[in-house]
């Protein structure tokens, strides 16, 4: 691993700062991807910021109804907080699902949004990797993407968004405040186009402080279902994040979200549209998960999570209905 | 504070370690793993993976369950770490330690540590009402709990049936 210092800040301003002085130079929050990219040369930072003193690790209700989670705030914790487990389980439920006991108690809310792509090559300093070095290649377009996207990816970039718990806030119209400006959540992460390198919209010492989610009586009734290759602490191969709001057997609202399929957590807005009025029958569940997947392209090996994530759909609906 | 260009960056830090006092200077990429095995000689807490996958090097940092291979030991200084070597008080062991015994809930002993911090730690989490991915309701010591709850504990030699017995049998 290559040296690096390390500033544990007094304040969020001299936090931004210590990186605005300095391109290589990165925040710190619970490590838990972080340090495992420094150990395998993915990362090489000059210089550690610690922010987990310096943004906010509480849970708090707004005034409208919503609640405001602290960036510093441990996945563990958000997942047993009791106003997440009430109102929006499917948010506690998707954390539950994501990493092991001991990561989740060290992993943050803020690093959570921000943990890279688990793609092979990504991982692997010998192999070329857009992301990791602009230009050089992408070896997982024709090799071991069995787990990769199928919406949203290019010729340049074919990895997923490994996060659970942004799938649930994606599906909940989460907002993100960074030191900088307030953005949905949906709009955080990017697509990868020809600049897969930027995970996200954020620049350089702009830090995420907290994210806000609005009041949403119906997502007391939510869940999230994920299907891996084994029965726990492993990546999604589909996930599936959805509310839903049925009276007299006709949906009335609904929030879908997919994970597992794209470079970003994937907010399933064609599929809300064809839902809202329709019935609440697996035949209009499986007619909008088409209407979503339309525009799917399957990678060589890979045409499978199609048939996957329209039934995960069918199924996470089926359940709340 | 220490640097020169290219240079290991030494720092000064303390912090607690099986109720003891520690203080030391560690080059800054010093995993709490590597200060505990190779700094304090506490060579229970193991290096497996040293990934985060394996869950041999689990401790209590601050009481929770952690891997100490992904915790930096700079942005821990001031931590209260507990490793399996503070489980036994006296030296008698606690009582997931003598179940551990009872039910064979090990074969070769790699993982065992990270085995009993991490179900230490598991158990308080149970006893604070914590859900996990199969909770349904209230949340009970089954052993469809404990495997879910431990997986991020991994044993090759597949000791899993009495390891589930032993935690069921430790807890509440």
């Amino acid at each position: 691993m290559k040296p690096f210092r390390y500033e544990r800040p007094q304040d969020a301003t001299a936090a931004a700062a210590l990186l605005e002085r300095e391109p290589e130079a990165t925040f710190l929050g619970g490590g838990t991807n972080l340090v495992d990219l420094m150990r395998l040369g993915v990362a090489q930072p000059s210089l550690l910021v610690d922010v987990t003193r310096v943004v906010d690790d509480r849970v708090e209700e707004t005034a409208d109804g919503g609640l405001r989670i602290g960036a510093g705030v441990r996945n563990s914790d958000l997942a047993a907080h009791p106003l997440v487990r009430e109102r929006y389980p499917l948010l506690s439920s998707a954390l539950l699902h994501g990493a092991s006991g001991q990561l989740r108690n060290l992993a943050t809310t803020g690093g959570n949004l921000l943990q890279r792509t688990r793609c092979v090559y990504f991982q692997d300093v010998t192999r070329p990797c857009n992301k990791r070095e602009p230009g050089s290649g992408c070896p997982a377009r024709e090799g071991e993407h069995h787990n990769l996207a199928i919406l949203g990816w290019s010729e340049q970039c074919v990895a997923t968004h490994p996060s659970d718990m942004a799938v649930a806030l994606a599906a909940l119209d989460a907002v993100v405040h960074t030191s900088r400006r307030s953005l949905p959540l949906v709009d955080l992460h990017r697509l990868p186009g020809d600049q897969p390198q930027h995970d996200t919209v954020l620049a350089h010492g702009e830090l995420i402080e907290a994210v806000e989610l609005p009041p949403l009586p119906f997502a007391r009734r939510s869940r999230y279902v994920k299907v891996r290759e084994r029965a726990s602490f492993a990546f999604a191969t589909v996930s599936v994040a959805a509310a839903l709001d049925v009276e007299d057997e006709v949906v009335r609202d609904v929030r879908l979200a997919l994970g597992g399929v794209a470079h970003k957590p994937w907010r399933a807005t064609r599929a809300e549209e064809a839902l809202r009025g329709s019935p609440a029958s697996a035949e209009a569940f499986a007619a909008a998960a088409d209407a979503e997947l339309a525009e799917a392209r399957p990678l060589r090996d890979n045409a499978y999570k199609l048939p996957l994530a329209r039934n995960v759909v069918v199924r996470t609906l089926s359940e709340l209905a | 504070m220490t640097e020169s260009p290219g240079q290991a960056v030494l720092v000064e830090l303390s912090l607690r370690v099986n109720g003891e006092e520690r203080s030391l200077v560690v080059d800054t990429r010093t995993s709490l793993l590597d200060l505990l095995r190779e700094r304090l000689g506490l060579t229970g807490a193991k290096k497996g993976c040293d990934h985060g996958q394996c869950g041999a090097c689990t401790v209590l940092i601050d009481g929770r369950r952690a891997n100490a291979c992904l915790a930096l030991a700079v942005a821990h200084t001031d931590a209260d770490v507990v490793t399996v070597e503070g489980l036994a008080a006296n030296g008698d062991l606690d009582p997931l330690q003598r179940a551990f015994v009872e039910h064979d809930a090990f074969q070769c002993g790699y993982c065992t540590p990270g085995q009993l911090c991490s179900a230490t730690g598991m158990l308080d989490e149970l006893a604070d009402g914590w859900p996990s991915a199969v909770s349904e309701g209230d949340v009970e010591l089954t052993a469809a709990e404990v495997r879910e709850r431990m997986s991020g504990n991994i044993c090759r030699c597949g000791a899993y049936a009495n390891l589930v017995a032993a935690i069921v049998e430790a807890g509440p």
